[in-house]
């Protein structure tokens, strides 16, 4: 036992499972009861259904909102998307003459659909359309800018000197390139984690370890206050207050950008990564720190060095869960990080998270729209991303746990 | 005895107040955020001056208007620009007839810069270098060396596709365009920024600068007065519009769209801080 003695070392046997404590009958010197009087066996049966049949409607939401997020984004998924512009125009004197297949496909809809509109209206419709593309110059407007290449890789568009990422969905010819967006989110989140982890498993090891109780019984609470503040306060602080101190402190050129929108995020973050750790390093047998204590350590290297290894399952999982709430935040990104969407690696650059986009611009797409499949499968995505992490973290925390059980 | 007159008299104001609900119409306003703080004070005056009529105002941009107009959520759609081709299609497509459409009033759009900015005027030409992301330093367009920070709107709103159509060119926004919610967010960044700058409707503007815009670089540089816009000499004046569908276009919906227009309706226009229709628009 020299130095960084490893969990395994220590007891394998024993696991992580604190000891079950004596049943209230088992204590000494006190009659036996609650045995005699047990309820009867169906009504545990119908709680323990209940309990079931709840779980498995949660598990049935997440499927059913996954369905749901994913069948608006069908079309564009299948590439069955069209926003290409090349149409032949079809002068308004020539209705008569036109096919209605060429017609409806001319006006967007269906030859039934047709039937709905007088010769008037069809006239107008025609004429508008014909207005439409009079409209457009740009050489770009014959493209379909749904396609799945369009989405992921850059493009050469009209007006630009190279080819680029970008996201303008309000556009002469709408350009929706996810790239730009998916950087933004990751770009803030790691921001967010690298500044809340250390932050929250060091205050969650202070508190459970070295702390003494009357101020942990301070400390404690004040951190999951945090978790109490609403999202959208949190965010008009670090538009108003954070912003303008860090843009002080550091002076860089944008005063709304990734890293003030990280910080931010991983404020919301810290009370989740701090409580789920705080609870792993508690869940640590004493025994661990008792053995180690009686060896000669000093209380720093206990929590450090053997507490810590022993706890870091439930602390990889806290970290887990803490990056799905800040890819999954959207408010305090959205007032905080400007939202350009640039692709740069600087985190002093604006940047435009895919939850934000969600919530600034679903509200005015048309519905069924282009723009509003895409956003809907930046929602998909997003619930793609946030599933994966989830799994991978499940993964390696069994990993975790079985190597410091010594079955690794 | 006491009671009784005290029943009869509840009973009474309930009835009154009844007589008024189904005499009342509820319309609803929404879309231009530009128009938000003028709707709501048309809204206040008018309802003030027909008790029983509630206007509700609500802003989102001048596509969510639209959008709303098209869906049946709206009465009157507030629009800072024109209906596209498209949108007015989608309506003829819904309504069977184009929407009818009211310019209700007139504004200039104004460039802010913070307060510290030495420069004074901007042309057309340098706007949308700017605005596209061509030029990135303001030693370019004669202010000092320093980094050129963008503010804009997010695409939901009028003011943001006037801009692009009538300084860019319909070219896109720089990439680095940061996008807030909202004229007053472009005005709180630009004004804490001091190397930023920003557009917007001209009623809003506390602690940021004011730019002179001129046609051509360098030209005479136009200030955003009431003059200026109304004779259009000032490059980014616009229209601000009601769309309503055709079939809505009477009773109180109508009645208050005049009201609007009139005179009594144009003088909130200028207290507001818009600019008022001609007089023969009126």
């Amino acid at each position: 036992m020299s130095d960084g003695p490893g969990p395994s070392t220590l007891d394998p046997g024993a696991g992580l499972q604190p000891a079950p404590a004596l049943l209230p009958s088992q204590r000494p010197g006190r009659p036996p009861r609650a045995i005699t009087r047990r309820r009867p066996r169906w009504t545990e049966w119908l709680i323990e259904r209940g309990i079931f049949g709840v779980s498995l409607v949660s598990i049935v939401m997440i499927f059913l909102i996954f369905a749901f997020v994913a069948r608006e984004a069908l079309p564009v998924i299948l590439g069955k998307t069209n926003n290409s512009r090349a149409q032949k125009q079809i002068p308004a004197d020539q209705i008569a003459n036109a096919k209605p297949e060429a017609l409806a496909a001319y006006l967007g809809m269906t030859v039934a659909e047709l039937k709905n509109y007088d010769a008037e209206t069809l006239k107008t419709l025609v004429e508008l359309k014909g207005e439409e593309l009079a409209h457009s110059t740009n050489p770009d407007a014959a493209l379909n800018t749904t396609t799945w290449r369009m989405m992921f890789q850059p493009y050469p568009w009209h007006g630009y000197d190279k080819p680029e990422y970008i996201w303008q969905p309000v556009s002469e010819v709408p350009k929706y390139n996810v790239v730009p967006l998916f950087i933004g989110s990751l770009k803030a989140t790691i921001i967010a984690l690298l500044f809340s982890i250390p932050l929250a498993v060091g205050a969650a090891i202070y508190v459970s370890q070295l702390a003494n109780p009357r101020l942990r019984e301070l400390i404690k609470p004040m951190i999951e206050l945090l978790s109490g503040i609403p999202s959208v306060v949190l965010g008009f602080f670090a538009l108003i207050v954070l912003a303008t101190w860090l843009h002080v402190v550091f002076g860089y050129p944008s005063r709304l950008n990734a890293f003030v929108a990280g910080i931010a995020l991983g404020l919301a973050v810290v009370p989740i990564i701090f409580t789920i750790s705080e609870d792993a390093l508690t869940a640590v047998p004493k025994s661990y720190a008792q053995a180690a204590l009686a060896l000669g350590a000093s209380p720093w290297q206990v929590a450090w060095q053997i507490v810590l290894p022993a706890a870091i399952p439930g602390v990889f999982a806290a970290c887990v869960l803490g990056f799905g709430r800040a890819i999954g935040e959207t408010m305090i990104v959205l007032m905080a990080s400007g939202n350009a969407t640039i692709m740069s690696a600087s985190i002093f650059d604006s940047c435009r998270t895919m939850t934000a986009t969600i919530a600034a611009e679903l509200a005015e797409v048309v519905f069924g729209g282009d723009h509003y499949r895409i956003l809907f499968l930046l929602g998909a995505l997003l619930f793609a991303v946030t599933f994966v992490a989830n799994m991978v973290g499940d993964v390696v925390v069994h990993r975790l746990k079985a190597s410091l059980e010594g079955k690794g | 005895m006491k009671s009784t007159m005290l029943k009869q008299l509840t009973v009474g104001a309930t009835t009154l107040g009844l007589a008024g609900a189904a005499l009342a119409g509820n319309i609803t306003v929404k879309g231009s955020d530009t128009m938000v703080i003028l709707g709501q004070k048309w809204a206040e005056v008018y309802m003030k001056k027909n008790s029983g009529q509630t206007v509700q105002v609500t802003g989102g941009g001048s596509g969510t208007g639209i959008a709303a107009l098209l869906n049946g959520t709206t009465d009157i759609c507030n629009s800072s620009r024109p209906m596209k081709p498209s949108e007015v299609a989608d309506c003829v497509k819904k309504f069977k007839a184009r929407p009818h459409e009211y310019r209700m009033c007139m504004d200039g759009l104004s460039v802010y810069v913070h307060s510290s900015n030495p420069l004074s005027q901007l042309g057309i030409p340098q706007l949308e270098k700017i605005f596209t992301g061509k030029v990135t330093n303001w030693k370019d367009v004669g202010g000092p060396d320093a980094p050129i920070s963008l503010y804009g709107r997010e695409n939901s709103s009028g003011t943001y596709e006037f801009f692009k159509e009538h300084v860019l060119n319909k070219a896109d926004f720089a990439a680095a365009t940061k996008t807030m919610p909202g004229t007053a967010a472009v005005i709180q960044g630009v004004a804490k920024d001091k190397n930023g700058i920003g557009y917007g409707g001209i009623a809003y503007g506390e602690g940021v600068k004011h730019l002179k815009v001129s046609k051509a670089d360098g030209g005479e540089g136009i200030e955003p007065t009431e003059e200026n816009v109304l004779t259009g000499k000032y490059p980014i004046a616009r229209y601000l519009f009601n769309y309503i569908a055709p079939a809505a276009d009477e009773g109180a919906i109508k009645e208050y769209i005049k009201w609007c227009r009139s005179d009594e309706g144009q003088a909130v226009v200028k207290e507001v801080g818009y600019f008022p229709l001609p007089k023969n628009l009126r």
